[in-house]
């Protein structure tokens, strides 16, 4: 599919992908490529300009208001920063989406939100507000929170951004061990490479709203695409320019060269 | 030949800023319409109202109640300079009371709302948007409208005209104070005349139904801007400068046409 | 700041506030006046009613007995009608004259009834045949000019 916020400017051109249940699978390029916007299609807050996008079993441009809600159920999104509601504790976050959807009795759900916290090992936090959290604590409830209602759906947002190598090991193996025990599958939007490159089973590479390369994550890393090699070794120059088109070096100075 | 041509852009500017202003007002009215259809939350689950009526109602409580006390006082003062010209001092309880009930009770409770309670609704929404919170709402799919924006709106809208009456309340005593203990004023006179001068359903139900309709008009304006700030630091501190500035001159504006409905006409 | 305590200072608001609205509309406003009261409506015809108001007060003796309903203009007599709701614990014979008086020198205009002697009360629907219309500023000062030019043409026979 493709799809523009204006129509005559498209963001994202002639994507088309698929992925398998139960997979791990990363989206991995430069900033402003339109990962996120093609996470957004897939959410179903924006509608193709042209294609399809389907998910579980959906075509999202025939959801009304009530099934895009009831499809998002089934899902579950980490925002980038964890996005947690500032004036409820840890507990109250993760207990959020159990109150809003589900009439469980208290116990029950006492008892389901505890799981879900020692599943990220943060149990012992419960009675905490977000803002006497660290980034990494407060992304690891965020966690809980999105699967609070056992999604098969999982959509993370740059969840490695802003991290101590502890809280990013933390995260990493926390999305391959949660995906695998909920059966779910998820999806990474990154550019943190190398960490991603181990813990997913398949990525695609975009640039500039396309989808340049596929493949599994040793096919990636040895893909003979300069841009991406570029991107998986970090090298400075190369089909992304080091330098921001400029005019000519020596107009540009105000003392003459001799 | 220059001239003409920046002369005709800053027509064409002034042109967009009034299309988008009105563009911007249908979309808040469609914004209010949404807001007030998707209300059986709020109110099905009114202890999340209730939260609301004490972020924008209880927390003004103290500036509401000392500014009208100040206002009442300040009246008594003036006015009995006034009247005392004209041998008229024992109206004091009249100016006091006529003023506030009808006009300053509303609109300067309304004001002070406004500034307090109003600003804060919109940064608190505006900092949900820019910290994604709304989002994340909106992807457990918890309509972000009915569950954040409907409390609030619906807890100004309760709390204002009460602020109201206590502003007035607070200022007939400040003059009373003024009046009767410090200058005075015969407190018989004072509060007799008053009695006889001021109409229930002429002053106060009139002033009642200013202050609601200023509740609804600057709680409408601090929700809107509130969700419809650009999620940055910027955007949520302009939002708010907003919110400020179109709820007083909506309350100035309202408060004329209602006070010419309401105050004046013919035999009655 | 915990839920109950939440609940608690709301409760409190509210009903402050309410408290508040209570006070206005009794000590301030005029509440205790005739809105519950039983009444019942007389009518009276003016040839010129000043500066009266609908919802003014009637009176007699200076005590408030009632207020004007209802000002109208009689195309047949071009005089005005007034109606007026009297409470009911006010009986007035059928003689009462209504005339428009003014409270102080430049005060609201009302409506004073001076009872008669008759033994007959008015009821409801009645007219009030014996009134006084407004003293209007202008023919008075017209009137004291004549009178003045008259006892000068006088002085001078």
């Amino acid at each position: 599919m493709s799809f523009g916020y204006d129509p005559a400017h498209p963001v994202l051109r002639d994507i088309d992908l698929a992925i398998a249940r139960g997979a791990v699978v990363g989206i991995m390029g430069q900033s402003g490529c339109g990962k996120t916007t093609l996470l957004r299609i897939i959410m179903g807050a924006y509608l193709p300009s042209s294609g399809e996008a389907r998910v579980l079993g959906h075509a999202t441009r025939s959801l009304d208001g009530a099934g895009l809600y009831a499809m998002r159920r089934k899902m579950g999104m980490l925002f980038q920063f964890g996005a947690l509601f500032t004036d409820m504790s840890v507990y109250e976050n993760v207990a959020f989406p159990l109150r809003e959807h589900a009439e469980l009795p208290a116990d029950l759900m006492h008892d389901l939100v505890m799981l879900k916290l020692e599943a990220v090992g943060l149990r012992g936090a419960a009675h905490l507000m977000p803002t006497e959290l660290s980034g990494g604590m407060a992304r690891r409830v965020a966690l809980a929170r999105s699967i609070a209602l056992d999604p098969q759906l999982i959509l993370y947002d740059e969840p490695f951004t802003g991290l101590d190598p502890i809280s990013f090991g933390v995260i990493v193996r926390l999305i391959r061990s949660l995906n695998d025990s909920l059966g779910a599958t998820s999806l990474i939007v990154t550019h943190d490479v190398q960490e991603a490159l181990d813990v997913v089973d398949y990525v695609y590479f975009m640039a500039a709203g396309r989808v340049i390369a596929q493949g599994t994550p040793d096919e990636i890393r040895g893909s003979p695409e300069p841009f991406v090699n570029q991107f998986v070794n970090g090298k400075p120059d190369g089909p992304v320019p080091f330098h921001y088109p400029a005019p000519g070096y020596a107009a540009d100075l105000e003392v003459a060269p001799a | 030949m220059i001239e003409v041509a920046s002369f005709r852009n800053r027509l064409e500017r002034l042109g967009s800023t009034v299309t988008s202003q009105v563009w911007r007002l249908g979309y808040a009215s469609r914004f209010l319409a949404y807001l007030v259809l998707h209300s059986g939350t709020a109110l099905r689950r009114f202890r999340l109202t209730v939260a609301e009526i004490y972020f924008a109602g209880v927390l003004s409580l103290v500036i509401i109640l000392v500014s009208g006390l100040f206002v009442g006082m300040v009246l008594a003062l003036q006015g009995y300079e006034t009247l005392q010209r004209f041998g008229a001092s024992e109206s004091l309880g009249v100016l006091v009371a006529l003023s506030l009930v009808r006009e300053l009770g509303p609109v300067v409770a309304g004001l002070l709302f406004a500034s307090r309670a109003g600003s804060a609704i919109t940064a608190e929404i505006g900092l949900m948007k820019a910290t994604e919170q709304i989002s994340a709402m909106e992807m457990m799919a918890v309509d972000p409208i009915a569950r954040v924006v409907a409390p609030r709106f619906w807890g100004g809208v309760i709390s204002m005209p009460l602020l109201a009456a206590l502003f007035s309340a607070a200022g007939i005593f400040g003059g009373y104070l003024v009046g009767v203990q410090l200058i005075g004023v015969d407190a018989g006179a004072f509060w007799s005349q008053m009695q006889a001068a001021v109409d229930l359903r002429n002053d106060i139900l009139n002033g009642v139904i200013k202050s609601v309709v200023f509740g609804v008009a600057v709680t409408w304006i601090s929700v809107f801007e509130g969700y419809d700030a650009v999620p940055t630091a910027e955007g949520v501190s302009r939002a708010t400068t907003r919110t400020v500035v179109t709820s007083s001159l909506a309350i100035l504006a309202l408060d004329f046409v209602l006070t010419a409905l309401m105050f004046t006409g013919g035999n009655s | 700041m915990n839920r109950s305590m939440i609940d608690l200072w709301v409760g409190v608001f509210v009903v402050v506030g309410f408290a508040a609205l209570i006070f206005l509309a009794l000590k301030v406003g005029n509440l205790a006046s005739f809105s519950t009261d039983q009444t019942y409506q007389v009518h009276a015809k003016f040839a010129n009613i000043g500066g009266l108001k609908v919802r003014g007060p009637v009176k007699s003796a200076g005590v408030v007995v009632g207020r004007v309903a209802d000002i109208r203009f009689d195309t047949e007599s071009y005089e005005a009608i007034v109606a007026m709701t009297i409470n009911l614990d006010y009986q007035f014979p059928r003689d009462t004259t209504a005339k428009i008086l003014t409270s102080g020198i430049l005060g609201e205009q009302y409506v004073g009834l001076e009872a008669g002697g008759d033994g007959v009360m008015l009821k409801q629907g009645d007219r009030v045949r014996l009134t006084q219309s407004a003293v209007v500023l202008e023919n008075l000062i017209s009137q004291f000019l004549f009178n003045k030019a008259a006892e000068g043409k006088d002085e001078k026979k």
